[in-house]
């Protein structure tokens, strides 16, 4: 069901062609994000969060949901935008999704919940290398939708930098 | 690194009751609809053990078991039977054929893991 | 989700059914059809087979008479007519009745058979009456009686037999699970070299098994060869004073038993009276769901407590006094004894010392001693390890063994003994001992320690848990490179355990390995630093103190509490985990112990106890090293739990730096 995120490369020219995506966008610090609907179990409001002390700025929180403890992520430390602290429109989008070969389930943050969407007859293009402000290889592709860019973050690779596994790639 | 098992048996439930124990106790776990299909998958795979019912339609379980033992590829590879009858005589003969034990059905699931430890271990 | 397999059954029964039928009817035109015979006769077997399987036995009985007296029509010996059409026709409505509504119609079935019988027998009556299964093994049931202290088990495989997919080293298994085994091979079969075929036979075995087994239990090992291959089983002469002892582990019998013919399960099962088999993976889902139950009561309670309703607060004692009882015996059910695993090891010693031309008797003692299933399954590589070290680099030769005055032999010793809520295992050898020297010289040379610092040795030995620190003079065949005593640690504190060594020079070696008794919930205390709220294992809490005054407002300088006479460590948990909240104005300290050393954690407040269900940290978290996992409290809030061998450790790191500066300045 995960598929999708959990291959760490994913076959652009396939999806240009088929490219259907059914997809769950929302937003930070005004860009739109859009993740893998298939892979997201549910949308919380905001709950309480236990800080995790020394951990790194992406992932330092855990929630509770539904008896589990679930690590809690936030995007804007990957690229490099501001924190605000929540707000009414804030949400946790908990996605279920292999990483590494293991089932995991994460929240991620959301400073909004936008929609889902069928990405089709979009292309989802590969990241232009230049102009880019962020690190290329945390996506897996720039879609347009309703005349605006969508960034597809690539939770596997974004995942792997953060647990300091990423082995070098072969280019 | 779990051991892979192809189980053969033209009655889809006594199928569906050996993939489950097998697969709950770690296995992989290839099933197979008759002998034919079976000697496909088993030539087709690396399989560690076989799981066999003898009365099936298309090729029974004693063609498998002569066929597969012709192939290379199953030195080695314990075949276990299933059989109903206690009649030694199809004991005998699968037995001749190349397998390597039986399992007289009604089995317990546990008897079945049993078998499977004795012939590939865990 | 899988389907139910018993509607599996049924869909496919009606299938078959259908098939029986239609090539009934089409028999009533061509009488002569020996295809359609053996289809119809397929279809009943298929049926027989998978409804004994799913407990449809009302089916399975029937279609068993059915299908002997259809038999006999299949082997020519009975007639096809219009009339046995009919009964058969007969005959499957009724396996439908059967199947659909069972326990109903069971009694309408014995004119039907009678009819069918009448029909295909010769006058001689019908054949069909074949003991049903149940009675052979009633019958065969009694028969093994454990008359020998033990057996002397001598075989030879066919010569075909490890081409055929037998595993030797899988019977020699099963015999080691009967109890401790003596395994010799005879080497008279084996070939030269190069006509050495490894699919051939080449050995035989002569084994020794010292175990008050039944000669059936041995007999079922070799279930599948009996027929085809060499086989002596003799009882062994009771030793001195033999009071035969019953079988020490019949769990494990009755594993072994269970992998025979189902009259040796059945009389396994006599004697372990009213025991149940369940499958593993069930126990860990019930242990799931009584940590959720764990949770949700832990919530309920405090609802209730800030309730004026009388019958709730009733209720919620009742569910808080029901939920630990569910608790401690799904924990209870889960126990295993570790001696299962003590048996691998026996085998693992024998090898390694013949590898190694070295003598060692191997002893184990607390073998019944009881711990999580779990934990017995993931403490068996690091105590593979652990003992592997043992013999390679532990024990001397015969030759230093005598050439020092000791006995050639030598000696490992497992042993694993309750303490509390926890378990203590012990590997010791009677070998060299620990060469501090040469640890010292190792740890200098990796900047692990100053050329002048003062250790004892005891602090010196723990330095073998380091990464990469192995002193073995030269890489073994045996114990290799790789895998060295911090990849042990690592495990040993995966599941909350320490580990600690000991040693005295030609005196040996002494690994102690505690352990929680169960990896799923334990006793906490709950704390606050600062906003946060974390769990302390209680098993790991000595005392509490209230933080003195001297120390509130002292800095890094000397971080030592004086407890009653003794100096100990402690650690600022606000510090630590940047804190940036005032601090309470009487801060606590929680001593907590890890093995022999004990350190001061200190808090802003101790909340109290608490159950703690323990949930692992995913892999964004577990490397941060000072938890050990997170828990969910009553309010539904994450806590996390403290690392205390972790803590423990860092708290000695932090010391030695400071007696490393204390050292600079000194020079």
């Amino acid at each position: 069901m995960s598929e999708t995120l959990a291959e760490p490369e994913i076959d652009s020219e396939t999806d240009t062609q088929t490219g259907t995506r059914r997809a769950l966008t929302l937003a930070l610090q005004g860009e739109v994000f859009a993740i893998d609907a298939g892979t997201v179990r549910e949308i919380l409001d905001m709950p309480p969060v236990t800080q995790v002390p020394n951990a790194s700025p992406f992932a330092n929180g855990l929630i509770n949901v539904r008896g589990r403890v679930v690590p809690l992520v936030d995007l804007r430390v990957t690229f490099g935008m501001e924190r605000r602290p929540p707000d009414e429109d804030t949400r946790i989008i908990v996605i279920e999704t292999l990483l590494e070969g293991e089932e995991n389930i994460l929240g991620i943050l959301a400073d909004k919940v936008l929609d889902v969407c069928d990405l089709e007859d979009v292309s989802i293009e590969e990241a232009p290398q230049v102009g880019m402000r962020w690190r290329p290889e945390f996506l897996l592709g720039i879609a347009r939708y309703n005349g605006d860019f969508v960034i597809l973050p690539n939770i596997a690779r974004i995942f792997a930098e953060h647990l300091g596994t990423l082995v070098t790639e072969s280019r | 690194m779990s051991k892979t098992i192809l189980t053969i048996d033209d009655s889809p439930s006594v199928r569906q009751l050996v993939a489950m124990t097998l697969s709950n106790a770690g296995y992989q776990v290839i099933e197979a609809c008759d002998g034919a299909d079976g000697l496909a998958k088993a030539t087709g795979n690396r399989v560690n053990a076989v799981i066999t019912d003898l009365n099936m339609p298309i090729m029974n379980g004693l063609d498998f078991i002569r066929k597969y033992r012709a192939h290379p590829s199953s030195a080695g590879v314990p075949i276990i039977f299933l059989t109903t009858e206690s009649d030694d005589s199809l004991k005998a003969e699968a037995k001749a054929a190349g397998a390597t034990g039986w399992l007289v059905k009604p089995f317990k699931q546990d008897q079945m893991l049993a078998i499977m430890r004795k012939v590939v271990g865990a | 989700m899988s389907p139910d397999p018993a509607d599996t059954f049924r869909q496919e029964a009606r299938d078959l059914l259908e098939a029986l039928e239609q090539a009934l009817l089409d028999l009533s035109q061509d009488h002569g059809n020996r295809d359609l015979v053996d289809s119809a006769f397929r279809a009943l077997h298929t049926l027989k087979g998978s409804g004994s399987m799913f407990g449809f036995d009302e089916v399975a009985d029937f279609v068993h008479e059915f299908e002997t007296a259809f038999d006999r029509v299949r082997k020519g010996l009975a007639p096809i007519s219009e009339e046995l059409v009919r009964i058969a026709l007969n005959a499957k409505d009724h396996v439908q009745l059967l199947a659909l509504e069972p326990g109903e119609h069971a009694a309408a079935g014995t004119p039907i058979l009678n009819e069918l019988r009448a029909l295909v027998s010769d006058g001689r009556g019908a054949d069909g009456e074949e003991q049903s299964p149940e009675a052979a093994s009633q019958e065969e049931s009694d028969a093994s009686a454990i008359d020998a202290a033990g057996w002397r088990v001598r075989f030879k495989l066919p010569a075909d037999a490890i081409e055929m997919g037998t595993n030797p080293m899988l019977l020699l298994d099963e015999l080691r699970e009967l109890g401790p085994c003596e395994i010799v091979a005879s080497g008279e079969d084996v070939t030269a070299l190069d006509e050495h075929d490894p699919l051939g036979r080449y050995l035989g075995w002569d084994v020794t098994l010292r175990a008050a087994v039944p000669q059936d239990a041995i007999e079922d090992v070799f279930l599948f060869l009996r027929e085809d291959m060499e086989l002596s089983i003799e009882p062994l002469a009771p030793e001195t004073d033999a009071e035969p002892e019953p079988a020490d582990t019949p769990a494990e019998v009755a594993t072994a038993d269970a992998a025979g013919a189902p009259r040796a399960a059945s009389a396994a099962n006599a004697k372990a009276g009213a025991s149940l088999r369940v499958a593993a993976e069930r126990l860990d889902e019930l242990m799931d769901c009584v940590g959720e139950l764990v949770i949700a009561q832990a919530r309920l309670s405090q609802i209730a407590a800030g309730s004026q309703d009388v019958g709730l607060t009733g209720v919620a004692e009742d569910i808080e006094r029901l939920a630990a009882t569910l608790r401690d015996t799904t924990m209870g059910v889960r126990m295993v004894p570790i001696g299962s695993l003590f048996g691998r090891f026996r085998r693992l010693v024998h090898d390694l010392a013949s590898d190694l031309d070295k003598k060692v008797e191997f002893v184990t003692t607390g073998e019944e001693t009881e711990l999580d299933k779990t934990m017995v399954e993931r403490l068996a590589d690091p105590l593979v390890h652990i003992i592997r070290n043992a013999v390679d680099h532990g024990m001397e030769t015969p030759e230093a063994r005598r050439a020092a005055g000791k006995a050639e032999c030598g000696k490992v010793q497992i042993t694993a003994v309750h303490s509390g809520a926890e378990v203590a295992i012990s590997v010791s050898d009677d070998g060299a001992g620990l060469d501090s020297a040469r640890i010292r010289a190792k740890a200098e040379e990796n900047g692990l320690i100053a050329p002048d610092a003062k250790l004892t040795d005891h602090e010196l030995f723990q330095y073998i848990f380091h990464p990469g620190f192995s002193t073995a003079q030269e890489i073994t065949s045996v114990s290799g490179r790789g895998v060295g005593m911090d990849v042990v640690k690592r495990a040993i504190e995966g599941l909350r355990g320490t580990i600690e060594l000991t040693s005295k020079p030609g005196e040996g070696t002494k690994a102690t390995l505690r352990l929680p008794l169960t990896l799923a919930i334990v006793e906490g205390m709950l704390v606050r630093v600062g906003d946060g709220r974390y769990a302390i294992p209680l098993s790991a809490v000595e005392e509490c103190l209230e933080l003195p005054a001297s120390e509130v407002a002292g800095t890094s300088g000397r971080n030592f509490l004086d407890v009653r006479g003794t100096l100990v460590p402690y650690l600022r948990l606000r510090d630590m985990f940047g804190t940036q909240t005032p601090a309470d104005l009487h801060q606590k300290v929680v001593i907590v112990g890890s093995g022999e050393q004990r350190v001061g954690l200190v808090v802003d407040q101790i909340i109290g106890n608490a159950q703690t269900v323990i949930k692992s940290l995913s892999r964004l978290h577990s490397s941060i090293g000072t938890f050990s996992g997170a828990t969910i409290m009553g309010d539904g809030e994450v806590a996390l739990i403290l690392d205390v061998a972790q803590l423990v450790s860092s708290a000695e790191q932090q010391q030695r730096r400071a007696a490393g500066r204390h050292l600079e300045l000194a020079a």
